[in-house]
């Protein structure tokens, strides 16, 4: 004995091994129903991700909050040893660095395969330069022994301090730190698409990559936008 | 239908007539490791949760037989932490989190919703791998050590003192974390905007509310998890003190920060279990669910409220005595979203015609346990209670009636419920119904001593205890022995069925819901063409109606 399905009930006669034959876009997925759908799950993805991220980030901003109100004296004490030339150097690189992103989206959707190549390779090259002056900043503080652990020398004009300015520096490097990650992972992605829009994947149809590319990309900028001023200028 | 026509043409090879499903669309070791079908992820998931549980069990079973004798006889206090810790990380990590949403919800999901696939099949493929990836990190750990931290890796014991494994277990448990989120994100996307067309939000099963429930916490509790234990793991390599007061830190943000994610995690494992029972009650009593709207909404509540209850866990790590006040009285608006569904189901069986196959069974299993877990919970909530049975046995039996109780108990409902549309072949009932009551038996024998023992006074995490609380240990490790049993029986019998079973056909419990609308096993694609809702969720009346008109149209 079988039961039919409700389906079956209120769709006799229907056959069910009649197929669409509907036109496929190359970059299609086969579980889409057309490019409208496929570029909004993506995108929408993408913004549940960035949110993901956001409380990634939320926790070890909150840490840092409660101990900037633990310790008010040691976290002036170690912003003093961060440099906000530099710093505002690497906040106008990235800033610079989204404006390309958002053109190379721009010329995704107009299929300007060239103009998005270049530009695409020009985040990189931005994002490049932050992550090696991040790195020579790295260089100095591992140099003045403020790296936490085993390798921290350094000792506070008020020895009293030294401990908070340790603990200070625990969070600029796993907060940086964990930027930078983040940056080295959008520069990889950068490489990926770069192939692609040379290749002329991208046109009105189908940008949708691009675009999520930069939703990332946006995100890590504005993480900086936040990480710039609580740790350089307090 | 498919079947008369392969009788009818007895002279094509079977193999070209035989309906291709997901099972037999490929073959081979690599069509199974680099699928991107969530049918089969599915299926790789089963396995590996499986194992994991196994794993688990066995170290509860030790700990139990340890605990059969006041004397700390069998093993070291030592080695007695590492099998507590180990059984709470791989239970919690490597099981019960992922068990429902990544095995039933990979498979099912989709298929509710008329959809061929999750939105993103490679990050569901991806997401089976960094399990892989973090539970082989656990595996590692069982094999060169252990870990005795407990599974919520307190500090300063985690970072500072600790001999054991510390490290890899929280890069494991990080690692982990990402394969549910990304299972969560790929289920709200597909939710949002994978559904069939007349498919709208109040025409959802109540199944696909609770998975989204779930993935909202998932989505928005695990990163914070991740970064507390990068944090962790900062302070345990470095030597320095976030977490330690010796070094300035502050232990009791450690405790705030990881309850923030393991609050909510307790209703990453209970939600999904909530799906599951709404999908049976309404299936086994052929009605629709009592309040389909409150239903939905109340797993929205339970995840949002879930999120404001943690300090529940610190009241007495130091807290002021205000802040206790609000996290109790938060604690307890809690219960009132969870009893919605309690007696809501309830109500769906009021005068129904209810069917009392396996998975009804472990329905009633559930509803008594949970409300027990539940109620038990309240008096956590209350915090002169909670003081005086904080850390003691009574706060195990508690969870345990939630996570074993609950979770498991909706998990095997869900298994047995959907095993013939996954396999294709029915379990055997009798087999499944003595199993589902040496389940029931073994637990309460093996937990509602634990309510007692605790409430007079024996404290958890000891290998020895004093002699007056023997009595209701060796009632507990009797009760585990059947627990045991029962679990182990599904083993054999759901393997038989695999090819002794019964034939199920597309609809074997006359159930409503469009996983029941294709074939069994379903398809690769799910459905041949993208089915259109026209009906509400749950319309029995109107499927039974339709059901006798056929008949009589055939009789006449």
């Amino acid at each position: 004995m079988r039961n039919p399905t409700l389906y079956e009930l209120q769709h006799p006669g229907h056959d069910p091994e009649e197929e669409s034959q509907a036109h496929h876009h190359p970059f299609l997925q086969h579980h889409f129903e057309d490019l409208g759908q496929q570029h909004e799950a993506s995108n929408l993805g993408m913004w549940f991700f960035v949110a993901q991220e956001i409380l990634f980030f939320g926790g070890i901003f909150c840490a840092y909050f409660v101990y900037r109100e633990m310790y008010p004296e040691a976290w002036k004490a170690g912003s003093h040893h961060q440099n906000w030339q530099i710093g505002l150097f690497n906040t106008i690189v990235l800033i610079g660095s989204s404006l390309t992103m958002a053109l190379a989206v721009w010329g995704a959707q107009g299929a300007k395969r060239k103009f998005t190549t270049l530009m695409l390779a020009l985040t990189l090259v931005l994002g490049t330069v932050f992550v090696g002056v991040k790195g020579y900043e790295y260089r100095e503080h591992i140099h003045e022994g403020l790296f936490p652990g085993a390798m921290f020398t350094y000792v506070d004009p008020n020895p009293a301090l030294t401990g908070g300015v340790q603990l200070f520096m625990t969070f600029y490097f796993a907060m940086t730190g964990l930027h930078a990650l983040h940056m080295i992972i959008g520069a990889g992605l950068l490489i990926y698409f770069i192939r692609r829009a040379w290749r002329g994947d991208f046109g009105e149809e189908y940008y949708g990559p691009v675009e999520i590319m930069g939703l990332y990309w946006h995100f890590v900028d504005i993480v900086w936008i936040f990480l710039f001023p609580l740790l350089y200028l307090v | 239908m498919t079947t008369t026509t392969i009788e009818d043409a007895p002279f094509i090879e079977p193999s070209a007539t035989a309906p291709r499903n997901y099972l037999n669309d490929e073959y081979g070791v690599l069509s199974w490791l680099l699928t991107r079908d969530h049918k089969r992820i599915a299926i790789l998931y089963l396995f590996s949760v499986t194992i994991f549980f196994f794993v688990g069990g066995i170290f509860a079973f030790l700990m139990r037989l340890e605990l059969l004798t006041p004397e700390g006889d069998m093993f070291t206090s030592d080695t007695y932490n590492k099998l507590f810790t180990l059984h709470g990380i791989v239970m919690i990590f490597f099981f019960l989190i992922p068990a429902i949403p990544a095995v039933i919800g990979n498979f099912i999901l989709p298929i509710m919703l008329g959809a061929k696939d999750l939105a993103f099949p490679r990050i569901n493929l991806l997401s089976w791998y960094i399990y892989i990836l973090g539970g082989s990190f656990g595996v590692f750990v069982i094999i060169a050590g252990g870990v005795d931290t407990g599974w919520t890796f307190y500090t300063p014991f985690s970072t500072q003192y600790s001999n054991s494994h510390v490290f890899l277990t929280t890069l494991g448990a990080f690692i982990t974390g990402f394969s549910s989120i990304l299972t969560g994100l790929n289920f709200l996307v597909t939710i949002h905007r994978m559904r069939a067309p007349g498919l709208t939000w109040f025409r959802l099963p109540l199944f696909v509310w609770s998975m989204y429930a779930t993935s909202v916490v998932i989505m928005l509790a695990t990163p914070v998890l991740a970064i507390t234990l990068v944090l962790l793991m900062i302070e345990r390599v470095l030597g320095v003190g976030i977490f330690d007061p010796k070094l300035g830190g502050d232990p009791v943000l450690y405790q705030h920060m990881f309850w923030f994610y393991s609050h909510p995690a307790v209703y990453i494992m209970i939600l999904p279990g909530m799906a599951v029972i709404s999908e049976c009650v309404a299936a086994f009593t052929r009605k629709k669910i009592f309040g389909y709207k409150f239903v939905a909404f109340s797993s929205l509540g339970i995840a949002f409220l879930g999120f404001l209850v943690w300090a529940h866990h610190l009241f007495v790590a130091g807290i002021s005595i205000y802040s206790a006040m609000i996290f109790s009285f938060l604690s307890m608006i809690v219960a009132v979203p969870s009893a919605i569904k309690v007696f809501n189901w309830t109500a769906t069986m009021y005068k129904a015609s209810v069917s009392w196959q396996t998975p009804m069974l472990y329905v009633l299993g559930f509803i008594g346990l949970f409300t027990i877990g539940g109620v038990t919970g309240l008096f956590l909530a209350a915090l002169g209670i909670d003081v005086h049975v904080h850390d003691s046995y009574f706060v195990v039996a508690h969870f345990h009636y939630i996570m074993v109780g609950g979770t498991i108990m909706a998990y095997l409902a869900g298994i047995h419920y959907w095993w013939p549309k996954i396999t294709g072949r029915m379990y055997p009932e009798w087999w499944a119904r003595l199993s589902a009551l040496l389940i029931f038996v073994g637990f309460n024998l093996t937990f509602f001593p634990q309510f007692l023992v605790g409430y007079v006074g024996m404290p958890r995490r000891y290998h020895a205890y004093a002699p007056e609380f023997q009595v209701l240990n060796v009632l507990s490790t009797a009760g585990a022995t059947i627990l045991a049993a029962g679990y182990l029986l599904p083993m054999f019998y759901l393997a038989w069925s695999l090819k002794f079973g019964r034939k199920a056909g597309t609809n074997p419990w006359g159930a409503v819901g469009l996983e029941w609308a294709t074939a069994s096993p379903p398809p690769k694609e799910n459905f041949h063409e993208t089915p259109t809702v026209t009906w509400e969720a749950y319309d029995y009346p109107a499927f039974l109606k339709a059901m006798r008109e056929t008949q009589e149209t055939k009789h006449a």
